[in-house]
C-alpha cells in the first residue's frame, strides 16, 4: 500500500520509502518509518495532497506520496 | 557599526523568526548581500540590558542544516565558517512550541556544531491554546542550554531573551544529541585529523557539503573527496541514518517534557477554514476574488500617491529651473537626475501596496494554500503555484511583481516567472494602447453592448497573459534546473497577520528597490537625457540660428516658436539621429524615424512614448495633451505617399511591439537586483526584443 492510494480521512503508518533522495527530505520533515499519517485533503485539481504527520500539516505531490510505503 | 556580540537567529520557516527579528531590532536594520549569492542578508542591532550592543543577523528559515536551496545553504556557511568575521558568537534558535518535534531537528543539528546556543520557545500562547504543556525547566536541563519561553507576536518574554543573550556563555555547554561518530567513524576521524577539526559533526558536514561551501581551500576539498571515496561514503544514506537517530533523540527528549491532549481535536480551526478556502469550487472563486481585489488595489490605491509624487517632482523641477541659472549643468540636474529620481520614487506606492498584500497572504498562511491549489495547473507550463501572484501583479507593474518572486523556493520556477512577468500588460502600457487604439479602432458598439475600443484593449490584456504562459512553457524545456523539482511543503496553521510585519515589509521592499534598482534607473535616465538634449556637430547651434531669424519671430507666437525649436532639436539630437539610423531596421514593421525616436526615448519607461510623440509633433499645451497628441497623430501624413502614417497596420504593429519589447529600464534593473547576474536581464531583453520584432513584423504584414 502506498500513501498515494489513501483516500481523504484514511490513515496509515509509514513503513519504508522507495526513493532514497526523496526519503531523506521526507524524514527531515518528520515523515519517518513508524510515524502515523492521515490524509487531510486533496487539492481541488486532484494533486497535490495534504497529510497530517508529526503534529502538523504537510503537502506533497502524488508522485512523491507514491514513494512512501505504508505498513 | 561595531557590535560587542554577534547573534544569529536560526529557525524553521513559519516560526515567527522575522517577527522576533523585527521586535529585537526595530527599524535599526539593513539589508545587504551575502558574498557571491543572491540571498539577502538582514542585519540589525539591539541594545542588551547590560548596555552592550548586539548585532543580530536573521538567517533564512530552514527545516534542516542540509540545504535544499541557495537561501538555506547560507545557514550552514555562516555557522561553520570559523574564519569569517561574521561568524556568530551565539545562536538563538527559535522553536515553535506548538510544533516542537519537527522544530527540534534543526536545533539538534545546530547544537552539535558546538556553537553557544539559546533556545527561544516561541508561540507559547498558541501551545497553551492547544492544551500543550511544556516543562520548560526540565526541557532546558535535558538540553543543557538556556530556554526562554516567548511570544514574539505579543512581545512577551523578549526582555528575558535579551537578558539571556547578555548572560550567554562563550563556550558551548549543550549536551550531545546523537553519537555522530557512529555514522561514518573512520571517515569522520580521518577528516578531523587532516583538517584539524575538533568537532566530529563539523567534519561530517564538510563531507556532505564540501561541494557547495566556499570557504574550504581546493586542497582541503580534494582531500575530503578522496577520503569519501576511500571509505565509500554515501551522503544520502548517511543523512537518512542521522535523521532517524535525531528523531529518536527528540522522541526521548519530548517523552517527559511535553504533554499533549490525549484526544486530538480532530476538527481544528485551521481545518475548518481550509474546508472553505481550498474547496473545489469556492476555493478558486475566493482566490480569484482575492487576486482581483489585489489588482484593483495596486491599480487604484496607488494612483493618488503616484500622482502626488509625480507632481511634487514637477514642482521641484519647475522651481529649480527658476532658481538655478539656465545651462547644461542645471538641465542635467533637473531634467536628467531629478527626472530619473522621480521615475524611481513613483514606483514606491505600487511596491508598498503589493508587498502589504503579499505579507498578509504569507503571514496568514493563505499563500501556501494558493500554492497547494494552483500547483498542478501551473506546473504544466513550467511555473509554480506561487507564480500566480507575480503574474497577476504584473498587470499593475512588473517591478514589484518580480521582487515578489523571492518566495518561490525552486530556482527554475522562479527564473521562468521572472522571465515572463514583464510580458503581462502593465499599467505603463495602458496610455500607449489607449492612444493607438483611439487612433485606429472606431468608437462604436458591436453586438449592442461591446465597445470596439474596449474589446481591442481587453484583447491586448488577454493576449499578454496567453503569451506569458506560452513563453513560460517554452522556457520549461530550455532552462536546466539545478534542483530536482519536488513539492514537500508545510501548510502552516492560519493566523492573524501581524500588522507591524506588514509595515516592515512595505518599508523594507521600497527601500531595497530605491537603493538597489534606483541607481540603474537614474543612470539610464541620464543617458537618455544626454541623447535627447545633445546633437552631433553644430546641428543645435544651426537650429537656434535659423529660428532666431526675424521671419520666425514675426510670423509665429513665442509658444509655437519654442515648440518648433524643441521639435527640430529632438530630430537632430543623438536620439533623433539614432531614430534615423534605425529606420531601415524598423521600416519592415511599418515604423518611420519619428516612431524610432519614440522607441528609443521610451526605453526608460513605456509611457514616455506619448510624451515623445507630443514633442515630435510639437503639440501645444499639457492639459489636454492626450487629445492633442491624438489629433496630430491622426493628421500625420507620409511625406512620400500622402497617406496617413498611423494606419490600422502601423498602430497594431506598434502595440505588438510594446506588448513584447522590454521597454522598461526599471524592470531590467530589478531583474538584475533579484538575480544578481547581468546574464538574466540580458537573456530577457534579447528574447523579448526578438519576439517584439517578429510579432510586429507579422502583424504589420497581415494588416497592411
Amino acid at each position: 500500500m502506498r500513501l498515494s492510494q489513501l483516500e481523504v480521512g484514511e490513515t496509515g503508518i509509514v513503513k519504508e520509502f522507495t526513493d532514497l533522495e526523496m526519503s531523506v527530505k521526507l524524514m527531515e520533515m518528520g515523515c519517518l518509518p513508524g510515524e502515523p499519517i492521515k490524509v487531510e485533503r486533496i487539492a481541488p485539481l486532484g494533486d497535490p495532497i495534504a497529510i497530517n504527520v508529526s503534529g502538523y500539516q504537510l503537502s506533497l505531490r502524488k508522485r512523491e506520496a507514491f514513494t512512501i510505503v505504508l505498513q | 557599526m561595531k557590535a560587542d556580540i554577534r547573534v544569529a537567529l536560526v529557525g524553521n520557516p513559519n516560526t515567527g523568526k522575522s517577527t522576533l527579528f523585527n521586535v529585537l531590532t526595530g527599524l535599526n536594520q539593513k539589508i545587504g548581500n551575502f558574498p557571491g549569492v543572491t540571498v539577502d542578508k538582514k542585519v540589525g542591532y539591539c541594545t542588551l540590558p547590560d548596555g552592550r550592543r548586539a548585532e543580530i543577523i536573521d538567517l533564512p528559515g530552514t527545516y534542516s542544516i542540509y540545504p535544499k536551496s541557495q537561501d538555506e545553504s547560507i545557514v550552514f556557511s555562516v555557522l561553520a565558517d570559523k574564519t569569517n568575521p561574521h561568524t556568530p558568537d551565539l545562536v538563538v534558535i527559535i522553536l515553535d512550541a506548538s510544533n516542537l518535534k519537527r522544530n527540534l531537528l534543526l536545533y539538534s543539528q545546530v547544537a552539535d556544531l558546538k556553537i553557544p546556543v539559546i533556545v527561544a520557545l516561541n508561540m507559547m500562547d498558541m501551545a497553551k491554546k492547544a492544551d500543550i504543556t511544556i516543562d520548560v525547566d526540565l526541557f532546558a536541563k535535558k538540553l543543557g542550554v538556556p530556554v526562554v519561553p516567548i511570544s514574539a507576536r505579543k512581545v512577551e518574554g523578549v526582555d528575558q531573551l535579551k537578558t539571556a543573550i547578555s548572560f550567554a556563555n562563550k563556550i558551548a555547554l549543550q549536551e550531545d544529541s546523537i553519537d555522530v561518530s557512529a555514522i561514518a567513524p573512520e571517515m569522520v576521524a580521518a577528516i578531523s585529523r587532516e583538517l584539524h577539526i575538533d568537532n566530529p559533526y563539523l567534519a561530517l558536514q564538510f563531507a556532505h557539503q564540501h561541494e557547495t561551501i566556499t570557504f574550504l581551500s581546493p586542497a582541503e576539498n580534494e582531500r575530503i573527496e578522496a577520503l569519501e571515496k576511500e571509505f565509500s561514503f554515501n551522503s544520502q544514506k548517511a543523512q537518512g541514518a542521522e535523521t532517524i537517530a535525531r528523531y529518536a533523540f527528540i522522541n526521548d527528549l519530548l517523552y517527559d517534557t511535553v504533554k499533549k491532549p490525549v484526544t486530538a481535536q480532530d476538527e481544528t480551526f485551521s481545518n475548518k477554514i481550509d474546508k472553505i478556502l481550498t474547496h473545489k469550487v469556492l476555493g478558486f472563486f475566493i482566490f480569484f476574488a482575492v487576486l482581483m481585489f489585489m489588482f484593483q488595489a495596486i491599480f487604484s490605491w496607488s494612483a493618488y500617491p503616484m500622482a502626488l509624487i509625480a507632481s511634487a517632482f514637477v514642482w521641484v523641477q519647475d522651481s529649480l529651473h527658476h532658481i538655478l541659472p539656465a545651462g547644461p549643468l542645471t538641465s542635467l540636474l533637473v531634467d536628467g537626475v531629478i527626472a530619473g529620481l522621480s521615475g524611481v520614487m513613483v514606483f514606491i506606492p505600487q511596491i508598498a501596496i503589493l508587498f502589504a498584500f503579499i505579507s498578509i497572504l504569507e503571514d496568514t498562511g493563505y499563500m501556501s494554500r494558493v500554492t497547494f491549489m494552483m500547483d498542478k495547473l501551473m506546473r504544466k507550463v513550467g511555473l509554480n503555484g506561487k507564480s500566480v501572484v507575480p503574474l497577476i501583479g504584473g498587470f499593475a507593474c512588473a517591478v514589484p511583481s518580480i521582487m515578489s518572486t523571492r518566495n518561490i523556493e525552486n530556482w527554475k520556477d522562479r527564473m521562468i516567472t521572472i522571465l515572463v512577468t514583464p510580458l503581462v500588460t502593465c499599467s505603463a502600457r495602458l496610455p500607449v494602447y489607449t492612444l493607438l487604439i483611439a487612433l485606429v479602432v472606431p468608437n462604436r458598439n458591436v453586438w449592442w453592448l461591446f465597445n470596439m475600443q474596449g474589446l481591442a484593449l481587453t484583447g491586448m490584456y488577454v493576449f499578454s497573459l496567453v503569451s506569458a504562459i506560452v513563453v513560460a512553457y517554452v522556457f520549461k524545456f530550455i532552462l536546466k534546473g539545478k534542483e530536482r523539482g519536488y513539492f514537500i511543503m508545510e501548510l502552516p496553521v492560519y493566523r492573524m497577520p501581524r500588522w507591524s510585519n506588514v509595515l516592515y515589509s512595505m518599508y523594507e521592499r521600497s527601500k531595497a528597490f530605491v537603493f538597489q534598482a534606483g541607481k540603474v534607473i537614474i543612470a539610464v535616465s541620464v543617458i537618455l537625457w544626454v541623447m535627447a538634449s545633445y546633437g552631433p556637430g553644430d546641428r543645435f547651434a544651426k537650429i537656434d540660428q535659423r529660428y532666431s531669424q526675424a521671419q520666425y519671430k514675426q510670423t509665429m507666437s513665442a509658444d509655437s516658436l519654442s515648440r518648433a525649436i524643441s521639435s527640430a532639436k529632438l530630430e537632430n539630437s543623438y536620439a533623433g539621429v539614432l531614430g534615423h539610423v534605425i529606420e531601415p531596421v524598423i521600416r519592415p514593421l511599418g515604423f518611420d524615424w519619428k516612431i524610432g525616436i519614440a522607441l528609443i526615448t521610451s526605453f526608460a519607461a513605456r509611457e514616455v512614448f506619448v510624451g515623445t510623440m507630443a514633442t515630435i509633433y510639437s503639440v501645444n499645451g499639457s492639459a489636454e495633451k492626450m487629445e492633442s497628441v491624438y489629433e496630430k497623430m491622426h493628421e500625420a501624413k507620409n511625406p512620400q505617399t500622402g497617406q496617413p502614417v498611423f494606419t490600422l497596420a502601423v498602430a497594431f504593429s506598434l502595440m505588438m511591439f510594446y506588448a513584447f519589447a522590454m521597454q522598461c529600464a526599471s524592470t531590467v534593473a530589478v531583474v538584475y537586483r533579484e538575480t544578481k547576474n547581468w546574464r538574466w536581464p540580458a537573456i530577457q531583453f534579447a528574447y523579448m526584443t526578438v519576439l517584439a520584432y517578429a510579432a510586429s513584423f507579422i502583424t504589420y504584414n497581415l494588416l497592411k
